[in-house]
């Protein structure tokens, strides 16, 4: 007799260890939409890989009572397209922040979209570097003051939407923290959804970005549904106001999944190829 | 965005509803009180972890009320609320220097979410049991909400340095 | 009543107790009143409201490393206090004070004999409008260390001025709440007055020297990326190199940072960036790069522990192999270290005379401890190191962009300069700057890369050589306070001991090391690495006499100067 799947609850995948994050950081409710969305999932814990790189957001593996990989700053993607082509069966999510993931991880994120792997690439934007103390973030307004560039960079931020649209990402969706179940939701389609699929989380930073504060007021729903129509996508995306919510982009590629496995092929073969 | 809230067609789907509730603000005081435990703020430990047990007793009772009905099964089935439970404080008005006026405050929106909540089914509910009942949780809210009131009289308003650290943020990595 | 010449304190705090800015406070304090001092700290994990502690050492002479143990520890709370472990130790001499409504001291800090006291910090703060407790530890550290209330309240309020007078005053209230509640302790240690001041008096961390070594040598553009414990070089120069003239751009990671200085050393100007070691990780292909080419850079590295992420906010002396092995081929390069926080202005600057002058990369291995630091200092010397990057403007003839000199060194063409066109190589080259596989043009530049630096006359900054005696102890970096105050701690018990600290790690000066051995029996060697790599580096380049004794260990604690005095001891 075969003893029925267990069924995990939200809770079951988070793990004891205390987040460091600074009370009132948006992370914390990210932390509650990803369990809520496993568990919505009725996945286990261990059929699921968190994958990171380095920042504040990136510290939520160790968070979650997944299999998890802290890894080093901005090369998220690339180790979790190793795990997933070479693992197909695991559900692969990638964790990341503004800076991690458009800065340094900028190079890999275009790459990522293009190759379309089975994945879910989650970016907590703050538009800040939070952890190394208030640096501006490619998504930080041009005007914004901070001791590295005073007065502000000067330079244009970064429209990831836009930039994971040309590149091929197969799913594109833009949360806010402040709305956990919400986001918990979308999350869950995401994951569903085959190939890769990006979800930018609006995600207020209480220590370096105060003024954030104001983001609950300024988010709001979608207007239109989701299309799965790349130039009506680009065109709404080039003038999205950087606070629309919802699933953006639905897309039909075939996800990248190399075969492999048992093939039948005579290995000894590889040698008679050397006889003379 | 799909709002979906609970839905209530009977009286054990509301005292599920109530029972989820209070639970799910049992697990939210909790976190508060471990992120206040990371940061070195033990008043506002004892503050979130008194909160807790508060609603695990209001649990409780709501168990009592139901009898011999398993409501934290049937809560389990039933769906999300569209963004939070109504008693589940805003974690974004967390601060690591936080008084108990603050963590009072966030207590009191929740209790008037929840007692809006069950007006709402006062309101628009069909079956009188449900009415009812419902009618008999907008009093228990009323309660705590002016229990609520009571405890913050205690609590002086923060005065307007209470945010102050005179020493910076940390880069930790 | 006896006069010290120095006196160490920490200050303990958490969750907004402000424990780091009265540390601050008091060293400024102190360097205003003459002494000299240092400024270290530690903390938690948690970014705001951690527990934290401010370690401080007064004294009438210059200070380069913390104490054993620390004669006056403060707790405004003891929240997680015990998180800091070995790293604040009380010894019977101590006296630990804190407050009886914020719990006890952790037993580490009792345990050690030490006297424990209490002072009702946050009652006596309560009872002033605005008042807060890290004011009233203020007024008791500074009575007992000896300092006037005045001199606090000139600090007070300038740093409070923004504030406006009613948070001064209640800041002045505070201390002398705090004077008063410590009227009544014993304590028989009084700092020694300061000697009279020639000059002014510097506060500043290793990081904000570096920067301003890097502008006094002739840096006028930096390319940035944070990284902990780096980012204050970044963010001090940022302002600093507008206002001389100098640009500084962001880059979105450290493999652009290091290829934009390079890009802008081509052009002429002598450009830095300022990284840790997994920014260093990243920049070796283009460091690779800058030496074949022959295009100078700085890079500062503000080591930290490792290995990968490591321990970001601890120091730790590792990257000494990939600084100087890292590269890929045969590509030798300047590695230099600085030993305190004054020595990264001095070091840095040198460094980019050195770097222009020589036309290679410079790597400067500063570490946590240095970069975060906080010195009170005497205005460091001026320093006649400007880079000079030998310059052609008039190009007679074919240009060779490489040509083999009598000192190896190329002039360059800038861009710009008539007749001076090339194409700056990273494939081997002729000395035209055309790509060759030729086993002689290749030797020929290997040649003239390596004896460019070989054979510059470094003169007596090399390495820093002390005393006199059989023993030799020999260390790099920041533990070089450390292991002089144990060589003159160890004279005061009748050993005699030499320092050698090499500052320029790469080239190796084999000459020049065999000159400062001369006579020594035996050698130790002390660092901050768990493989003891600056062990293995002198094994491999220079000769040492038999008896060779190592004390290595990883951090992140210090390595102190009682330790080293122990080392001394136990190998005689």
């Amino acid at each position: 007799m075969q003893c029925p799947a267990p069924v995990y609850k939200q809770a079951d995948f988070k793990s004891d260890v205390k987040p460091i994050w600074c009370p009132g950081c948006g992370d914390y409710h990210v932390l509650l939409s990803f369990t809520r969305a496993f568990a919505q999932l009725k996945l286990a814990p261990e059929e699921i890989a968190v994958i990171s790189g380095i920042g504040c957001s990136s510290r939520i593996p160790a968070y979650t009572n997944c299999y998890g990989f802290h890894g080093v700053h901005g090369r998220s993607l690339a180790l979790a397209a190793g795990l997933k082509v070479t693992r197909p069966d695991l559900t692969v999510v990638v964790a990341s922040g503004d800076g991690d993931g458009y800065s340094i991880g900028g190079n890999h994120f275009l790459h990522a979209c293009r190759r379309n792997i089975d994945m879910t690439y989650v970016v907590m934007d703050n538009h800040i570097y939070g952890m190394t103390k208030g640096q501006p973030s490619p998504t930080t307004e041009p005007e914004f003051d901070t001791a590295l560039s005073p007065g502000g960079t000067g330079v244009r931020p970064f429209h990831p939407l836009v930039v994971a649209l040309a590149s091929g990402a197969n799913f594109i969706a833009r949360c806010f923290s402040g709305n956990p179940n919400e986001t918990a939701n979308v999350l869950a389609e995401a994951i569903r959804h085959p190939g890769f699929s990006f979800v930018e989380i609006l995600s207020p930073c209480v220590t370096f970005r105060p003024d954030e504060s104001k983001w609950k007021e300024q988010v709001h729903a979608a207007p239109v549904a989701a299309t799965t129509d790349p130039g009506k996508a680009a065109r709404r995306l080039m003038t999205d106001d950087g606070f629309n919510l919802g699933i953006l982009y639905r897309g039909d590629r075939k996800p990248f999944q190399p075969a492999s496995g048992a093939s039948g092929y005579d290995l000894a073969q590889l040698e008679r190829d050397f006889e003379q | 965005m799909s709002k979906s809230e609970p839905k209530i067609s009977n009286l054990n789907d509301l005292l599920a509803a109530a029972y989820r509730i209070e639970i799910d603000a049992v697990g939210r005081y909790n976190l508060l009180a471990d992120q206040m435990e990371t940061h070195n703020n033990p008043e506002l430990v004892k503050v979130f972890r008194d909160l807790a047990r508060a609603e695990g007793i209001h649990g409780e009772e709501i168990r009592r009320l139901a009898g011999d009905f398993d409501v934290a099964a049937h809560a389990e089935t039933m769906a999300q609320f569209a963004q939070e439970s109504p008693e589940e404080a805003d974690l974004s008005l967390a601060h690591y220097l936080m008084t108990p006026w603050h963590a009072l405050q966030l207590s009191l929106k929740g209790e008037e979410r929840a007692l809006a909540y069950f007006t709402s089914i006062v309101e628009t509910a069909k079956d009188p049991k449900v009415k009812a009942m419902a009618a008999e949780l907008v009093e228990e809210e009323a309660e705590h909400v002016n229990l609520v009131h009571k405890l913050l009289r205690r609590y002086p308003k923060p005065k307007d340095d209470w945010a102050d650290d005179p020493d910076p943020p940390h880069p930790i990595e | 009543m006896q006069d010290v010449p120095s006196i160490s304190v920490a200050i303990i705090g958490s969750g907004g107790a402000g424990a780091l800015t009265t540390g601050d406070i008091l060293l400024e304090a102190a360097s205003a009143a003459g002494w000299q001092g240092l400024a270290t700290r530690t903390l938690g994990p948690q970014i705001r409201g951690g527990e934290a502690a401010a370690l401080l050492r007064i004294a009438t002479h210059p200070v380069e490393c913390m104490p054993e143990r620390y004669d006056l520890v403060i707790g405004i709370d003891w929240l997680n206090a015990q998180r800091f472990g070995a790293e604040i130790l009380a010894g019977p001499e101590s006296l630990v004070i804190g407050d009886a409504d914020a719990g006890e001291p952790p037993p580490i800090l009792r345990d050690g004999g030490a006297r424990v006291l209490n002072i009702e910090l946050k009652e006596l703060a309560a009872g002033i409008p605005g008042g807060r407790p890290n004011m009233i530890a203020l007024g008791v550290a500074a009575r007992l260390l000896g300092f006037a209330p005045e001199q606090i309240d000139v600090v007070i309020e300038k740093r409070l001025a923004e504030k406006g007078e009613s948070a001064i005053e209640a800041s002045r209230a505070g201390i002398r709440a705090g004077y008063r509640a410590a009227s009544w302790i014993d304590y028989t240690c009084k700092l020694a007055p300061p000697p009279a001041i020639e000059g002014k008096r510097w506060l500043l961390s290793g990081n904000e020297a570096t920067g301003l070594g890097a502008i006094r040598g002739g840096i006028r553009f930096a390319a940035a990326y944070p990284i902990t414990p780096a980012t204050e070089i970044l963010e001090w120069m940022s302002p600093s190199l507008v206002k001389a003239g100098g640009i500084l751009l962001q880059a979105e990671d450290e493999l652009a940072a290091i290829n934009m200085i390079i890009g802008a050393s081509y052009g002429g100007t002598p450009s830095l960036t300022a990284t840790s070691g997994p920014g260093l990780s990243l920049m070796i292909e283009a460091l690779g790069l800058s030496t074949a080419a022959e295009i100078p850079v700085v890079v500062i590295d503000v080591m930290r522990g490792g290995p990968s992420t490591g321990i970001p906010t601890k120091s730790e002396q590792t990257d000494l192999n990939i600084a100087i092995y890292g590269m890929h081929g045969d590509a030798p390069h300047l590695v230099l270290a600085p030993q305190s926080v004054a020595d990264c202005l001095f070091t840095t600057q040198w460094a980019t005379y050195l770097a222009e002058t020589l036309q290679s990369p410079a790597i400067v291995l500063s570490d946590q401890f240095m970069g975060q630091a906080r010195a009170a200092i005497p205005r460091p010397a001026d320093v006649a190191f400007i880079g000079a990057r030998a310059v052609t403007r008039e190009i007679g003839g074919t240009y060779k962009r490489y040509a083999a000199t009598a000192n190896g060194v190329s002039p360059m063409a800038l861009p710009g300069t008539r007749g001076g066109q090339h194409t700056a190589e990273g494939l081997t080259h002729t000395e035209h700057g055309t790509p060759t596989s030729s086993a002689e043009e290749h030797v020929k530049q290997l040649d003239k890369r390596r004896d460019k630096l070989d054979g510059h006359n470094y003169g007596d900054h090399w390495a820093t050589v002390e005393g006199d005696g059989d023993l030799v102890v020999l260390t790099w970096g920041s533990i070089t306070g450390a292991a002089r105050e144990a060589i003159a701690q160890a004279r005061g018990e009748g050993i005699a001991a030499r320092l050698v600290a090499p500052r320029l790690l790469s080239p190796v000066r084999p000459k020049e090391m065999q000159a400062a051995l001369v006579g020594a029996k035996r050698i130790l060697i002390v660092e901050q690495s768990h493989s003891a790599q600056f062990h293995r580096y002198l094994r491999a380049h220079y000769e040492l006499p038999a008896e060779v004794q190592v004390f290595s260990r990883s951090g992140p604690l210090p390595i102190t100067a009682a330790e080293i005095k122990n080392a001394m001891l136990q190998g005689s």
